[in-house]
């Protein structure tokens, strides 16, 4: 199943909020064109993990990294590497939508003007494709001046999907991005999911258990900071090595 | 942590186990009704055959349930779909101990055969096979399972002994083929409890160690003198 490349690599991981150790030694490698999840309870430490492989934590203060984060073999922590460009390659999705206060059009373009494109054909050619590519194309090309905040929650959050495709990433992280929406809506972003892993690296952070299932290729179960077992998707859930990770899907705890 | 699943998890396993118990006393019944030449007997097991049935389909109903409104992972989900695949193997067995026991009945019309030849042997081994399945099921016991998987090559072999032998009789003495033709069914059918409780076994592992071990188990291409099993 593996096609054996790994697109995005944390090595002996450790980072630190403060003194507070958040995560411990994660060795986790997510292969390319594949989608992996990161599955634990609250408090163990996902959002803080996916949040190291774009440099999202170097924003908040007091923070500290050991270890590595390779980006196609190269650490993105090197100075060669700047964090601005970065998040363009390893794009993020968030838990609640936030699309900004702009119409449907501009918030998509919004990426692509910072970086000084400014040709309107090519603009809205770019616009067009990452709106088709959200699965969102079909119900806003009909009204792309409208502000953002007329869509739905669901319809948002596929806005926010096609503005981070926008600007061509690699690595689509997306941290918890059906928590604040509905079932069906939640079906067509997993679907989305299922589609985009065709063209990009997509690393999904969920406590919804069955939606690991349902859209991973690979599952990373945390426990408070450490990497409890890393395998395939269907491994884990049909018969998981460590009797933590059993527990946990098996909703003994969590 | 308890959660109200696992109740739900343990009526399944109890129900099973009733099914067990019935279908090892069905099997117990078939062959006490054929050594005895017991009509009465032969008749209770193919009465009580609707029992087994009516188990079949309460744990199918039941692990049904359990998947639409559980979504079972990991453990959970092995146990319930060999739970399912264990009632379907326990009412074959129970369909089986009624062909012996309808074989039976037509071969107490006739003298009898002396003697049974290898059919005591065969029971004694298919019977023990059945009990100790369950057993494994219930104490979750993997080596007992496998202990069952080894079994089941010298009950192929003493269903292939039993066939050549009646062979002979048939051949030196056409009147005995009437009472031949029920023994090698009841031979077959005996092998085929057999490969049931094989299979529950194989189910049993499944459910312990995740690991699947059917139609491979043990067996190269090679040290398979006959070829493909005789029925």
């Amino acid at each position: 199943m593996s096609n054996g490349k790994t697109k995005i690599e944390a090595r002996n991981l450790s980072f630190y909020y403060g003194s507070k150790r958040a995560l411990t030694g994660l060795n986790i490698a997510c292969s390319e064109n594949r989608v992996t999840a990161i599955i634990g309870p609250s408090g163990c430490g996902k959002s803080t993990f996916i949040r190291t492989l774009n440099r999202m934590n170097d924003v908040i203060p007091g923070t500290r990294l050991e270890g590595q984060i390779l980006l196609d073999g190269e650490d993105i922590h090197s100075s060669l590497i700047d964090a601005v460009e970065l998040r363009k390659r390893v794009g993020m999705v968030f838990q609640k939508p936030n699309p900004f206060p702009k119409s449907i059009f501009d918030n998509v373009a919004y990426g692509l003007r910072i970086n000084e494109h400014r040709n309107r054909d090519l603009l809205e050619e770019i616009v067009e494709r990452s709106l088709r590519e959200a699965a969102l194309w079909e119900e806003v090309k009909d009204r792309l001046d409208e502000n953002a905040f007329c869509l739905s929650g669901g319809q948002q959050q596929r806005l926010c999907i096609a503005r981070a495709l926008a600007v061509e990433p690699e690595v689509i992280l997306f941290d918890e991005p059906c928590s604040a929406i509905d079932p069906i809506a939640t079906a067509k972003i997993e679907d989305l999911i299922q589609r985009l892993k065709q063209t990009y690296t997509v690393v999904i952070v969920t406590h919804n258990m069955q939606q690991a299932a349902r859209v991973s290729d690979y599952t990373a179960f945390l426990m408070l900071g450490e990497l409890i077992e890393f395998d395939e998707t269907k491994k884990i859930f049909t018969a998981p090595a460590n009797k933590m990770t059993e527990e946990y899907i098996t909703g003994r705890f969590g | 942590m308890e959660r109200p699943f696992d109740d739900e998890l343990n009526a399944l396993k109890h129900k099973l186990l009733e099914m067990a118990g019935h279908v090892e006393e069905a099997v117990a019944l078939s062959i006490q009704s054929l050594k005895d030449r017991n009509e009465e007997l032969a008749a209770e097991v193919i009465r009580e055959e609707e029992i087994t049935n009516s188990y079949d389909l309460a744990v199918d109903e039941i692990c049904m349930r359990l998947l639409a409104l559980r979504q079972p992972v990991a453990a959970d989900l092995r146990f319930i779909a060999s739970a399912m695949k264990i009632g379907t193997d326990l009412e074959r067995i129970g369909d089986l101990t009624v062909n012996i026991a309808e074989r039976t009945l037509h071969l107490l019309r006739l003298p009898p055969l002396k003697p049974l030849l290898d059919i005591p042997a065969m029971a004694r081994l298919a019977q023990g096979m059945v009990k100790d399945a369950i057993d494994a099921f219930i104490q979750a016991d993997a080596g007992l399972a496998r202990s069952v998987c080894e079994r089941d090559d010298e009950v192929d072999q003493l269903n292939e002994q039993l066939f050549r032998e009646l062979l002979t009789y048939t051949i030196a003495d056409p009147g005995t083929i009437p009472r031949a033709i029920e023994l090698i069914l009841i031979g077959r059918s005996l092998e085929r409890i057999a490969d049931h409780a094989t299979n529950i076994s194989e189910d049993v592992i499944y459910i312990l160690k995740g690991q699947i071990i059917k139609h491979h188990f043990d067996k190269k291409p090679d040290s398979r003198k006959d070829g493909p099993r005789k029925c």
